[in-house]
């Protein structure tokens, strides 16, 4: 049996896109390795999320939620799917790169014994023996081609990089499994979440991001209007958020999020390698920047050599008028 | 209280890596450092012991060029350094292998690690080594709070959408992210003292359990090219392109 395992801790009853990109990931290898694609769902939402979920051509949903699982540590999550993992014959377990896999992943690879694979972009020849799969390495600046041997592994996934899978009428069974009665660690105890308030898409989901370096010079004003009339999310490079302009989760790049939206605009962003490997594979890319050598320029489908502060508006106010303009017409 | 870095020798931040043309790595003309990541667990491990009293123990898992950037660390302040020796090459979970048994002849109270090399950019060996210890781990620290006195560290951990506090009680693993802390520059009084710390080596063949290597590299390749992109001469003329594109 060569199946494979998508693991998701999802936060609400409908699988966010990143969800469905690890389960579009998962199908592939499992359709290579003529075997089916499983999603294990952990955590207070995985009941209702696993009926969604059955749509989306897999296996079968294993659902399961426990008291350790009400606010998840690594160590909880990781006990738990190894728990899965040991009592069924999974060739690969996999999950899209969120902070909450790498959180738990290299912990549950440690109890299986297990090789892992992180961030993979690509899915090589894959057989029972050895998986393959491509990922990128030394901030984003090259790609590494690693196998996957023994008999099972695991693997974190770019969502950005994969499809979610179509929905189809057809649902898979959904199963309630039981976890062992202990799964967080003794000597670990989950205090608060300071969640920060989300007045716009989300950075990963978006498809249209709005992004602001040094050049921003801390005032987000522009960008944030011109984000408003696209109904864009709000990104930062890692000058910003070292300067403490805006919280570390706005960051793109190889430190913080790595997001491939539709479009992609660029505003006071030099182009630094890692903020690079953060977003070079949107399908377009606008740069704004007062530099005309800035890095930024050499991945940028459109550039304009300007200042933000007196660029972006007008961008804005053209936008917003055919925005307008299309409303009146239709 | 005794705390333990661990140390990766990464190629400089911002080293635009490049292949030859059969898609070897060009290492010949590389700077080597300690990986960013790893000089903030440096860092952290120096101010807790500063402030509360100990020893920081700098350990790398590599070849004797590793060496160099223990002496990094042993300059910036670490008390002794400590080298497994390997050859390059090993795979995540031998590397967590080979910390996890040097961690338990030193049995520390806090085990700090980068939270990723940006050479393999896996972000694995860590958590790997505090599973094999059976101890707890805050991942991505940017805030920790250390009670020495209860043995717990109070965790801030920059997760997707925010923050989340965990409390772990020692000894456990942390991993640093980027807002921890700007680590120090090495003195030259420190660079001149760190030639007299101690310094020692494991042999690789003394390390238990060494598993295979499951996880190989098989080969790097160039990220695929962008298409050429265009410059516009205006804000009003990058609107239209973007309008006709059905881009907005």
């Amino acid at each position: 049996m060569a199946d494979c395992l998508v693991v998701l801790v999802p936060g609400a009853e409908q699988p966010s896109r990143s969800e469905l990109a690890a389960v579009g990931f998962g199908r592939q290898v499992a359709e290579q390795l003529g075997g089916h694609c499983d999603v294990l769902l952990l955590g207070p939402q995985a009941s209702a999320c696993g009926q969604a979920v059955a749509a989306y051509g897999i296996g079968k949903a294993l659902v399961a939620d426990h008291p350790d699982l009400a606010q998840p540590t690594g160590e909880a999550l990781a006990a738990a799917i190894a728990h899965v993992a040991s009592a069924a014959d999974y060739r690969l377990i996999a999950a899209s790169a969120t902070t909450i896999a790498r959180d738990c992943f290299p912990r549950a690879a440690a109890r299986l014994k297990a090789p892992m694979a992180s961030d993979v972009v690509e899915i090589g020849q894959c057989s029972a023996d050895v998986l393959r799969f491509t990922k990128p390495c030394f901030s984003g600046n090259l790609l590494e081609e690693l196998e996957l041997h023994g008999s099972t592994a695991l693997a974190t996934c770019r969502a950005s990089a994969f499809e979610p899978p179509a929905a189809s009428d057809a649902s898979a069974d959904v199963q309630t499994i039981q976890l062992p009665e202990k799964l967080a660690h003794p000597r670990k105890r989950f205090v608060e979440a300071k969640r920060t308030p989300l007045e716009r898409p989300e950075l990963t989901e978006a498809d249209v991001v709005v992004s602001g370096g040094r050049g921003t010079k801390g005032d987000f004003t522009p960008l944030e209007e011109l984000a408003d009339v696209l109904g864009a999310a709000i990104g930062a490079s890692r000058a910003v958020v070292d300067a403490g302009w805006l919280p570390n989760d706005f960051q793109v790049g190889q430190t913080g999020k790595v997001v491939a939206p539709k479009l992609y605009i660029a505003c006071g962003i030099s182009g630094a390698i890692q903020h690079l490997a953060g977003m070079r594979n949107s399908k377009v890319i606008v740069a704004i920047n007062k530099d005309p050598n800035a890095p930024i320029f050499e991945v940028a489908d459109y550039g304009l050599v300007a200042d933000l502060f007196d660029a972006v508006p007008k961008l804005t106010a053209a936008f917003r008028a055919a925005r307008q303009e299309q409303g009146a017409a239709s | 209280m005794k705390i333990l870095a661990t140390i990766k020798r990464t190629p400089q931040r911002d080293t635009r890596m490049k292949l030859t043309a059969d898609g070897e790595l060009i290492t010949d003309q590389v700077q080597y450092e300690v990986n960013p990541f790893d000089e903030l667990a440096v860092e952290e491990a120096l101010r807790i012991r500063d402030k509360v009293g100990g020893e920081v123990v700098a350990l790398s898992v590599g070849s004797a060029a590793a060496s160099e950037q223990l002496q990094t660390a042993l300059a910036m302040g670490a008390d002794r350094a400590l080298r497994v020796e390997f050859e390059n090459g090993l795979d995540p979970l031998q590397i967590a292998t080979a910390l996890a048994d040097a961690i338990r002849r030193e049995s520390p109270d806090l085990v700090l690690c980068g939270k990723l090399a940006i050479d393999d950019e896996n972000g694995q060996v860590p958590l790997m080594v505090a599973e094999l210890l059976d101890w707890p781990h805050a991942s991505f620290a940017s805030k920790v709070e250390l009670d020495a006195d209860a043995k717990k560290a109070q965790v801030t951990c920059e997760v997707d959408g925010g923050l989340e506090v965990v409390e772990i009680e020692l000894p456990g693993v942390i991993t640093t992210d980027l807002r921890l802390n700007e680590p120090r520059y090495a003195s030259l009084p420190g660079i001149l003292r760190a030639k007299k710390k101690p310094s020692d080596v494991i042999a690789g063949s003394e390390i238990a359990d060494m598993p295979e290597p499951a996880l190989r590299v098989t080969g790097y390749r160039q990220l695929p090219p962008r298409e050429q992109g265009e410059i516009v001469e205006s804000a009003e003329e990058l609107a239209e392109k973007l309008i006709a594109k059905n881009l907005v």
